[in-house]
């Protein structure tokens, strides 16, 4: 999704942090051999050349080139040669597995991609960095990746999707402070409204802004369970669980005066419109809910913190501390030591601290000090994954396309009528579950 | 094409006997083949065998592995963002050639006649020399809402703003239930007062820097024996205040037009605020009134028209694309118009035609078979029509732009990767487009 694409990459992009790494005990994976590494790098035995395919370009590339320079001094004789198919991966993916002639590994943003790759048997297990995975990144993160009891994936660059945004000075001329939970900020927006600058600014002719806010308000409504089974469309959507969610969003929807240019407005508003809204001296709106990624489509002279700054969804009810997120998971198509070397790298901290600092990142390996990002804003989002008690992937992300993916149909369409008629709850479900009981059957 | 014609080219050269098989007529057999062959084989490579797999993988599902009969071609007529694409297609094939041939024939009767002929069409003909989707890029930044960026709502604003005046305040909220009414109708204070009462009307909602220019901590309005005065500021202090008290932090609203209504709702005085939102009317007659705050206040600048949204995005991209086609037409019946026989012309002038008739009855039948040329091509570029909407509509306004190609290129690539449904849509194209192909074949041969 272009989602991921979007995330701001920082100042030092030319510094190649060839970050000295001392300590690498845990990827020495060399059967023979199994010295502790204490003097110099010991995985000479490791060598060979690999290919990899995924998502990162531009900025994201570099970085992640640097991320690979780190792993070349730990092991010398493997060459990583990284092609970027930036949103084209699904295609070039698919196709060279259909060829036969698939990249060694891959970075991939849509978990389904990895599910259909599984399935196709084109994936190889990762089970022999599980002890790294799951003791370097939060259960549910570690639960991700895994199919059938088997590992295959793991995220490496992981996408906070439970972030609100906000004009500083807005927020100072109301007189409110970022909220701690749903019922304050209620109240809050109220007061913003007063103050002549409406609270929310919604990108509602881009769906997918408003199936985040969904996803947001049911994990902590219903909580992490329901919210699995709604993913697999074991429940149905006219649930009680998904109309009361789709209440908490009226009430947002309802009070268009609230929002940036109204109703109609906000279904005009496409998602950098509802940056634009609030990232402003002048702006439109005073907050902007959606996910890290949100100042990399800023174009405005806003500082950080002085400017615009960030606050986790907040919570509601008395549910838990929840994130729901993205991220590029890293998959094996072929299995060789120099591979496994490859995958147990990237789990560690050392090789997610090389792209922090770099900025535009965010990791959910817990093992990750806070320092290693380059500013306050991105440790924010950026420890929420890795600490959050709850974590789950973007639901729509997660769901067949036609229904979660596809810009006017299916869950996209239908939230965005909701918008349109937020008195709506009961049709909504109705026809959530009738466009979800298409797009599963096939 | 060459192949329609073997019994030309292995036509038996004159002299030859009729007896037994010949081996020349066989080697030049060879050697039509030979050299056709380069041709055939790009052919059926790049055009036979992509359109013969694409009509196979239409009948069936996403991974490309079930087979699903004509549902594809179900979904394509049941799915409303498909359909409304190819109810968008229908009309630009209604309206767009037709737009383009008659707007190409004007340019090329009328450059005939003025002086500078050549660089007006050269300025015409310009657009064509821009790549399709550069020209709906360009069309895509003059098309934008704002005025301070988009070229044609600015044109729009200037004109308007001439006319309109905008009044101090574009926005505001009654701050309690005292004070009724919206931007569009004005602010009226519930409670009738009269002389010797004050009328307190607060708003919220005004952003701080909407606050006009000069204003001053408002004021408490003083009670004046045989006048009603009263106050009208920005009822709202950083953590909200207490809404119908006149606070400290809290700002006058200056230059407001404020109205004293008879409870008939005739107007019976008006008057402006000053620095601290204070207005009073003096020797009012007693008895019962009504103040109010004019809609006039509230008169917003023109804020541009949303040319790109989903009402008028189809036109916004047919605009763009006859800027570029129309040259290309002008061009083309012009060079039909130079070679048309100019005594036809003047003898139609001689016998007492008017420039009219001689234009409706002489030039369109003489031109009659360009201008089909002119209006079949376009008819068919125009069902193919794709970049230019794909450049001129922002995401947002895709599915009300849409049309058959793009819905094509969205389905199989744009995020949803159903390359059956794709394959299907590329089909419906293929069907569509055939019938104009036909007629433009058969006039060829007709030709030579």
């Amino acid at each position: 999704m272009i989602r991921h694409r979007l995330t701001p990459i920082g100042t030092a992009l030319l510094v190649t942090a060839a970050a000295a790494i001392s300590s690498c005990g845990s990827s020495d994976d060399d059967k023979t051999s199994s010295t502790p590494a204490t003097t110099a790098p010991k995985e000479e035995a490791v060598s060979g050349s690999l290919s990899m395919v995924g998502v990162w370009s531009a900025d994201e590339q570099k970085a992640f080139q640097a991320v690979l320079d780190g792993f070349k001094e730990k092991h010398p004789k493997v060459t990583v040669k990284y092609t970027s198919a930036g949103d084209n991966t699904p295609t070039v993916l698919g196709t060279a597995v259909s060829g036969g002639n698939p990249p060694d590994l891959a970075a991939i943003a849509q978990p389904a991609l990895v599910k259909d790759f599984q399935a196709k048997g084109a994936l190889k297990p990762l089970d022999f960095a599980k002890a790294d995975i799951e003791g370097n990144f939060p259960p549910d993160i570690a639960k991700l990746g895994t199919i059938g009891g088997k590992l295959y994936s793991f995220v490496f660059k992981a996408a906070n999707k439970s972030t609100v945004w906000y004009n500083v000075d807005a927020f100072k001329n109301a007189g409110v402070e970022p909220p701690a939970d749903f019922e304050a900020l209620k109240t809050a927006a109220q007061t913003l409204k007063a103050s002549g600058t409406p609270a929310y600014s919604i990108g509602g002719a881009d769906g997918w802004t408003l199936t985040d806010l969904f996803e947001n308000v049911y994990l902590r409504q219903a909580g992490p369970e329901k919210y699995d089974q709604l993913t697999d469309h074991e429940i149905k959507w006219t649930d009680p669980s998904v109309k009361e969610a789709l209440t908490t969003m009226s009430e947002v929807f309802s009070d268009s005066k609230n929002i940036a240019g109204g109703t109609s407005g906000a279904l005009q508003t496409d998602f950098p419109g509802s940056v634009a809204n609030v990232f402003s001296a002048k702006p439109k709106a005073a907050m902007v809910i959606e996910g890290d990624f949100v100042p990399g489509v800023a174009k405005s002279d806003l500082k950080a913190v002085t400017g615009y700054n960030v606050f986790p969804f907040p919570n509601i009810g008395d549910g838990q501390q929840a994130v729901v997120g993205g991220g590029d998971s890293i998959v094996m198509f072929k299995d060789s030591p120099a591979s496994q070397a490859l995958v147990k790298y990237l789990a560690t901290p050392e090789a997610a601290a090389i792209w922090a600092k770099l900025g535009g990142f965010s990791s959910a390996n817990s093992k990750l000090a806070p320092e290693s990002y380059p500013d306050d804003i991105t440790r924010t989002t950026a420890t929420g994954i890795a600490k959050a008690q709850t974590f789950r992937f973007d639901m729509s992300d997660l769901a067949p396309a036609s229904f979660g993916g596809t810009p006017g149909q299916g869950e996209w369409k239908i939230l965005a009528d909701l918008l349109k008629n937020p008195k709506d709850i009961d049709g909504t479900a109705t026809k959530l579950e009738a466009a979800a009981a298409k797009a599963y059957k096939k | 094409m060459a192949t329609a014609q073997p019994g030309t080219a292995a036509a038996p050269p004159v002299g030859t006997g009729p007896s037994g098989p010949d081996p020349d007529r066989w080697r030049r057999r060879a050697t039509t083949f030979a050299f056709l062959a380069p041709a055939v084989l790009f052919l059926v490579v790049w055009l036979v065998y992509p359109t013969l797999q694409t009509i196979v993988r239409s009948f069936f599902g996403r991974s490309g592995s079930d087979f699903v009969g004509v549902d594809n071609y179900q979904a394509l007529f049941t799915t409303d963002t498909l359909l409304k694409a190819i109810e968008n297609n229908v009309l630009w094939v209604a309206v767009v050639p037709v737009l383009v041939t008659a707007i190409g024939l004007i340019f090329a009767v009328l450059t005939e006649r003025v002086a500078w002929a050549t660089a007006f069409k050269i300025c015409v003909f310009m657009p064509m020399a821009i790549s399709m989707f550069a020209a709906g890029v360009i069309w895509r930044v003059m098309d934008d809402q704002d005025p301070a960026r988009g070229t044609v709502n600015a044109a729009i604003k200037v004109v308007k703003d001439a006319f309109s005046e905008s009044g101090v305040l574009t926005t505001g909220q009654p701050s309690s239930a005292l004070l009724t009414g919206s931007v569009a109708s004005g602010f009226v204070l519930k409670r009738q007062v009269g002389p010797g009462q004050t009328a307190l009307l607060g708003l919220t909602a005004i952003p701080p820097d909407g606050v006009p220019a000069g204003a001053q901590q408002a004021a408490t309005p003083p009670v004046k024996p045989d006048g009603i005065s009263g106050t009208v500021w920005r009822d709202f202090k950083p953590g909200g205040g207490v809404p119908g008290r006149v606070e400290p932090q809290e700002t006058g609203l200056p230059g407001v037009t404020v109205a004293l209504r008879d409870p008939g709702g005739g107007t019976v005085a008006t008057t402006k605020t000053g620095p601290d939102g204070g207005f009073s009317f003096d020797e009012v007659k007693p008895g019962g009134y009504r103040v109010a705050i004019a809609k006039e206040t509230f008169a917003a600048p023109y804020e541009g028209t949303a040319w790109l949204g989903s009402k008028l995005i189809t036109p916004a991209v047919m605009i763009a694309y006859i800027w570029v086609w129309a040259g290309f037409a002008m061009v083309i019946i012009a060079a039909g118009l130079a070679s048309l026989s100019r005594e036809v012309l003047e003898a139609a002038r001689m016998d007492g035609s008017s420039e009219w008739q001689v234009f409706r009855r002489v030039t369109v039948p003489m031109l009659a078979p360009i201008l089909s040329v002119v209006f079949i091509t376009m008819i068919i570029n125009v069902l193919k029509v794709f970049d230019v909407v794909l450049a001129v509509a922002p995401g947002s306004s895709q599915d009300d732009a849409n049309v058959i190609a793009l819905a094509m290129w969205r389905t199989s690539f744009g995020g949803v990767n159903d390359f059956g449904l794709g394959s299907a849509i590329a089909v419906l194209l293929f069907i569509l487009v055939i019938p104009a192909l036909a007629l433009n074949v058969r006039r060829f041969r007709r030709e030579s």
